[in-house]
């Protein structure tokens, strides 16, 4: 296996609320072109894990690199202009605004230029599938769509980085398959980390899987190997 | 008169006021601690108190004493049936949304005030005290046989002002124990600590803010019924008085009825010394500017608990 | 017609007419009209902070006295002309709203509305304390010679109306060009969702000091012409009303909308003017009108139209 630099990595990342231990010095690497997934029963620490990545929370202690950068002491939304995308896990759209009005927002801090906003936007949403519902104000969409509106901002920022949390939350399984082709064709120019519980979606789209338990990561690999894994199985999956 | 006496005549002006100011906080905090709300008409419930008095005082006979007694008990009551109408009508319809209650409760502001001006009018007007004697206080000094007490001239207080402190500590202390020991009380500290939770339990929720509401109400008034005698009413009188129950409320830190009572003194205090010392502007110009910092820098205030 | 081209025509066209009553009213109501546009300047700087970011300021009477003060004091005591004393005062103004922002904008919610309410207080009763220089209420008069700007007399009725109507006219496109482009799109979408602007990117913290600059801004450029345009400088347009009423007018007119502010002012003022006739105790409708503002018609004038003219900015 070639050693590629990670493009998002952490060393001894940890968070503490009070007496409890939510992220327990996790070392991780996310390789530019994959698709990390990132399972583990509740209360492993998965969002507060993420939340540091993006900024929406400070660590107790360890580090956070992007692209080799430290950005342990930046904000959130400088994060997000060096190249990463966070979509929420409940889902944080601009509920009283057009569907293509919450894309441009999405566009705008990188192109200056309203034209190319509003024809960049459309582009967007005819990739996601939603480039008949422009015009629609965002709350009004069906939970599914709110979902994927989520997505479609994420996918406008063309962010080097772009992770999920539980996407697939609520989704039909027709939306889910058009969710997985939609993954599908963002590798390898965009890195993908996906929180999980659907573990149909993570076997069909993951490349690696890092296994989070009680704060610290239980096993790391190939998804045949995780699935296969008696600690993981005896931790999450149960056996077959 | 010497600096020694000076000052102890600002401290007892300052008890008077730190009085006053704890019944008028404790109603305002009571407000925002069950209901989430800052009522910005407060401070015209305090002068509809005063005014309300003099209009009870100037309506029966049969002396100031009675009158006073009338007053004390019809003006709270009132006010309060009047705070708890302005719930139901104006409140409840924008389910007590913290920005629109402040713009809502800006207007009784207004009506209040102007209503005032329209009946009352423009004037200060005075009302007899029930009781009014005056007592000499003694002063340590330095005299030719070595140290005594003498009875500076000008060093006084009066019977009133005593009784004004006496009845506000009584109330105050009636009221920590309504809010302990008494079913309401009980429905009222519920619906502070988990709104939700307490509506799951079947708590009249609605109930709750309308009696709350009053109650704060009917305190702010209580307290401009006891102050009227010492200051006169006059329609504006509610401007400072709201400006100086909010830095006691904020200083003294929500959900905390001994922090209250504490800033109260200290608030009540200082701009007495420093009024007498130093131009009243000034005091009020540090006064507002410490409630500035204090939300800027120490959210919680000087007593209370950070919020969770 | 392009929607770009509706919006031209909506609000040059409105710009168009008032220029033209100049020549159309009468004195009184064209000094009314003068007063109601340098005021409507103050109202949209609320505005931008309060319909379009989001944020309810309750110490607003701070700028719109900065920029009063900040012209009429050079020019009672420096003996500064028009120009350089209109340019101090913008400063003045900008310089306020950057302090406060600093501080208040640490706090959200109510606690901003007390931390802008006592700024505002502290700045009133400052102008009481300098009464040596202010005159504190009773405030004081700006000679007649002095207001004068490229040797046009700014006393004169028709000049004075002109001069607020160029200042009314620039604030306008001013404030249309922000909205309808980057700017204008962020500070609503902080408004409308300030976690998820953040993690799109935007630096939200300063776009909102940002806005509270340029809104103090537009206010002191209000109250600046005002003491130029009516020669009066008093600390009464420093008090708590003065913070209130371009939270009423805007509330009225449109909260979020750019020529809300203008029709709501415009409103009030015929209102109030009326009602003053009437009583001294006019202010009651002010707060009446709030009660009801709130209770029954939070859109406000030009939010209703918007609802059926989707492309009003």
């Amino acid at each position: 296996m070639t050693a590629a630099t990670p493009l998002l990595s952490t060393r001894g990342l940890t968070r503490r609320f009070g007496g409890l231990t939510a992220v327990d010095g996790v070392d991780f690497d996310l390789v530019p072109g994959e698709v990390r997934a990132l399972i583990g029963p509740n209360g492993a620490g998965k969002t507060t894990f993420v939340s540091m990545l993006i900024g929406r929370i400070a660590p107790t202690s360890g580090t956070i690199a992007l692209g080799g950068r430290d950005i342990t002491r930046l904000p959130a939304h400088a994060r997000v202009a060096r190249g990463m995308a966070y979509t929420f896990q409940v889902t944080s759209v601009f509920q009283r605004l057009t569907v293509a009005e919450n894309v441009a927002l999405a566009l705008r801090r990188s192109e200056r230029h309203e034209r190319a906003v509003q024809a960049q936007a459309a582009a967007v949403l005819a990739r996601v599938g939603l480039e008949a519902q422009g015009g629609a104000t965002a709350g009004a969409l069906s939970y599914g769509h709110q979902r994927l509106l989520e997505v479609a901002m994420g996918l406008a920022q063309s962010p080097r980085v772009l992770i999920l949390d539980e996407p697939t939350q609520g989704l039909s399984d027709g939306e889910i398959a058009a969710f997985n082709a939609l993954v599908r064709s963002l590798v390898p120019e965009t890195t993908v980390l996906l929180i999980e519980h659907n573990m149909a979606v993570v076997m069909a789209l993951a490349t690696r899987i890092t296994v989070l338990n009680a704060g610290a990561v239980l096993a790391e690999g190939a998804p045949e190997a995780i699935r296969a894994d008696a600690r993981v199985q005896a931790a999450y999956l149960g056996t077959d | 008169m010497e600096f020694g006496p000076h000052l102890m005549l600002a401290l007892i002006e300052g008890a008077v006021l730190s009085a006053v100011l704890a019944l008028m906080a404790a109603g305002l905090s009571l407000v925002f601690g069950v209901m989430r709300v800052v009522n910005v008409a407060h401070g015209e419930f305090y002068m509809l108190g005063a005014v309300i008095a003099w209009f009870v005082a100037a309506g029966t006979g049969g002396g100031p004493a009675p009158a006073f007694v009338a007053a004390l008990v019809i003006a709270p009551l009132a006010v309060g049936t009047l705070a708890a109408l302005a719930d139901g009508l104006i409140l409840k319809r924008i389910a007590y949304d913290p920005e629109r209650t402040i713009v809502a409760t800006i207007g009784l502001l207004y009506i209040l005030q102007q209503a005032t001006l329209m009946t009352f009018g423009p004037e200060a007007r005075p009302v007899a005290p029930p009781f009014n004697m005056r007592i000499a206080l003694p002063w340590l000094a330095r005299g030719d046989e070595g140290w005594g007490l003498v009875w500076p001239w000008g060093l006084s207080v009066t019977t009133y002002k005593l009784f004004v402190i006496a009845a506000a500590a009584v109330v105050l202390v009636l009221v920590r124990r309504g809010l302990t020991h008494t079913r309401a009380g009980l429905l009222m500290r519920a619906t502070q600590i988990d709104r939700e939770t307490a509506q799951a339990f079947g708590i009249p929720v609605g109930r709750v803010y309308a009696l709350t509401f009053g109650l704060g109400a009917g305190l702010a008034a209580l307290a401009g019924v006891l102050i009227v005698p010492v200051q006169q009413a006059h329609y504006l009188m509610g401007g400072d008085a709201l400006l100086l129950s909010i830095i006691v409320v904020i200083i003294g830190g929500l959900g905390s009825l001994a922090g209250t009572i504490a800033a109260a003194v200290l608030i009540g205090m200082s701009e007495g010394i420093i009024s007498v010392f130093f131009s009243p502007t000034l005091a009020k110009i540090v006064a507002t500017l410490l409630v500035a910092f204090v939300l800027v820098f120490r959210p919680q205030g000087l007593f209370g608990q950070r919020p969770r | 017609m392009s929607e770009r081209g509706r919006v031209i025509l909506l609000h040059g066209g409105l710009l168009a007419v008032l220029l033209a009553l100049n020549w159309v009213l009468p004195d009184y109501h064209r000094g009314n009209l003068a007063r109601i546009m340098v005021l409507a300047v103050y109202a949209m700087g609320y505005n931008l902070l309060f319909g379009y970011t989001g944020l309810l300021s309750l110490g607003h009477a701070l700028f719109f006295a900065a920029g009063m003060y900040g012209l009429a004091l050079p020019m009672q005591h420096l003996g500064l002309s028009v120009a350089p004393a209109f340019l101090a005062a913008l400063a003045a103004g900008a310089a306020a709203g950057l302090g406060v922002g600093l501080l208040a904008l640490r706090t959200t919610g109510v606690a901003f509305m007390i931390v802008t309410l006592m700024f505002a207080q502290a700045g009133y009763l400052t102008i009481l304390l300098a009464g040596a220089w202010t005159r504190g209420d009773e405030g004081f008069t700006i000679p007649q010679a002095a207001r004068r700007i490229a040797g046009i007399d700014l006393t004169q009725p028709a000049a004075r109306y002109a001069a607020a109507w160029a200042l009314f006219a620039v604030a306008l496109a001013a404030l249309l060009w922000i909205v309808r482009h980057r700017t204008g799109r962020v500070l609503v979408a902080i408004r409308e969702n300030e976690d998820r602007a953040r993690l799109l990117g935007y630096d939200t913290h300063g776009f909102k000091l940002l806005a509270t600059v340029l809104s103090a801004t537009y206010s002191a450029a209000g109250g600046a012409a005002f003491a130029l345009l009516f020669g009066y400088a008093g600390a009464s347009f420093a008090t708590v009303q003065y913070s209130i009423l371009p939270l009423l007018w805007v509330l009225l007119g449109g909260a979020g909308t750019v020529i809300g502010p203008f029709v709501g002012t415009l409103f009030m003022f015929y209102l109030i003017d009326w009602a003053a006739d009437v009583t001294p105790a006019y202010m009651l409708l002010a707060g009446l009108a709030l009660i009801l503002l709130t209770l029954f018609l939070p859109l406000g004038i030009m939010g209703l139209v918007r609802r059926r003219l989707g492309w009003l900015p």
